[in-house]
């Protein structure tokens, strides 16, 4: 198969192929993968078929049902799907996605805190979204753009009052905590489409919530449940939360604060907010409960093998896109 | 007609075998003797696999193969007929469990049991 570009976005070039032959691709290789092969880097972060950051248009030529498991059926309609997870078995020509899909924005604000950037992005143009989806921001850089994704920290109003906020972990030498530490407030950036099912599921205001999480991955938490209350849920909320190792429980001060209602246990250790997610799940199976997790990859994902386990449905188990991005290669 | 009609749909179709899958997924991971196998396994893509072999094993419009079985198997290490056996014993208790009348399990067992070979790469 060979893979043409058109370079949609690039001054006078929108709509004329890239000169050349296009690029091959192998049989059952990703689409990403063979452009990254020929030297051309897309924006990628789970290659996993989470984020979205990849997300390029077929124009012609049909890029196989992979790259659009997931997406709406309306972007799937025009043509869009997933380069990291699209196996094409068919001649393709792609644009790269650009301004259609991303709105740009700027930085409002930065802090500083404990081991995370905490920010805030005000959009061009308000941006929908439901409590506890993520988003994947985009720095320009040289060659290509810097995209990471982040869950939405703050509640739909908020952001479009004061700017949508996320919390963004601090990782010595990491490409996104170097751009931060530089950047000062009016700094150009966009958001991609907020996509990701951690959310607040109405239509059941009874059943229990159970919470749980490791580090930034607090915020997000925090959002749906005050998107749970704002939307009527009368029945129990607990809200668990733990380090992913020890020492690093990420200090309460600095997240935003869960609402009164809502019983929260702290947790020293990764493993013991395994036992205790599962302990809690334990006293409130009997009411079907729906468990939301979010923060480290490793730890989402054992707290989400024992649930399962221990008899809760996957359907049932709402989690943030970065588990998946640790099982990718 | 209804006599006709497979046991996929007569035990309500995929809705019903999402659900089975997740039953049949679970006692598998249960069990440490297989539980190994799926560590770095995602699990809505294990679920998904399950629920495309419950299809084969049901009689339901599967396209899944023998082949499939094969070359996802192949790569790992020491898998042995006991471990099929569980398997079998898993799908048999887990359809029991969804109300499956004891002939029909015997059916699934054996259109499962006719993929052995492929499982273990022989």
């Amino acid at each position: 198969m060979r893979i043409t570009i058109l370079a949609a976005d690039a001054p006078g070039a929108a709509g004329r192929p890239a000169p050349g032959p296009g690029l091959d691709c192998a049989p059952g290789e990703t689409v990403l993968s063979a452009l990254a092969r020929h030297g051309v880097a897309l924006p990628s972060a789970c290659r996993a078929g989470v984020c979205r950051a990849c997300l390029v248009r077929a124009l012609d030529g049909d890029p196989g049902p992979a790259g659009a498991a997931g997406l709406e059926d309306a972007l799937a309609a025009d043509g869009y799907f997933l380069a990291c997870q699209a196996r094409p078995a068919d001649d393709l020509t792609v644009a790269l996605a650009g301004g259609d899909i991303y709105t740009p924005a700027r930085l409002a604000s930065v802090r500083r805190d404990a081991n995370a950037f905490r920010i805030r992005v005000a959009p061009e143009r308000p941006l929908a979204f439901t409590a506890g989806q993520h988003v994947a921001l985009r720095i320009p850089a040289a060659g290509a753009d810097l995209v990471r994704v982040y869950s939405f920290a703050n509640q739909p109003e908020q952001a479009a009052r004061d700017g949508a906020e996320f919390y963004v972990r601090a990782y010595p030498g990491g490409a996104m905590s170097a751009w931060l530490a530089g950047a000062r407030p009016g700094a150009a950036l966009s958001l991609g489409r907020p996509s990701g099912t951690c959310c607040y599921q109405p239509g059941e205001p009874g059943v229990p919530l159970l919470l749980a999480g490791t580090g930034t991955g607090l915020a997000p938490l925090a959002a749906v449940a005050c998107d749970a209350l704002a939307r009527g849920h009368h029945g129990p909320i607990v809200m668990l939360r733990g380090a992913a190792r020890p020492g690093g429980l990420y200090p309460a001060a600095y997240l935003p604060q869960a609402p009164a209602r809502v019983r929260t246990c702290v947790q020293s250790r990764g493993e013991d907010l395994v036992a205790a997610v599962v302990a809690e799940y334990g006293a409130l199976a009997a009411s079907a409960p729906r468990a939301y997790l979010c923060g480290g990859p490793g730890v989402v994902a054992r707290m989400r093998r024992a649930l399962f386990l221990a008899g809760q449905s996957l359907r049932q188990i709402h989690h943030d896109a970065f588990t998946a991005a640790a099982a990718a290669p | 007609m209804t006599t006709h009609a497979s046991l996929f749909d007569r035990i309500g179709g995929p809705p019903a075998v999402a659900a089975a899958a997740e039953l049949f997924y679970r006692k598998v991971l249960a069990d440490p003797a297989l539980a190994g196998y799926f560590d770095d396994v995602d699990m809505d893509r294990q679920v998904a696999q399950q629920a495309a072999f419950l299809t084969m094993a049901l009689g339901g419009p599967s396209a899944y193969t023998g082949r499939d079985l094969r070359t996802a198997h192949a790569p790992l290490p020491g898998l042995t007929d006991e471990h099929v056996d569980l398997v079998l014993v898993y799908l048999a208790q887990t359809l029991s469990e969804l109300g499956v009348c004891a002939a029909d399990v015997a059916s699934a067992g054996a259109i499962a049991e006719s993929v052995r070979d492929d499982v273990l790469n022989r």
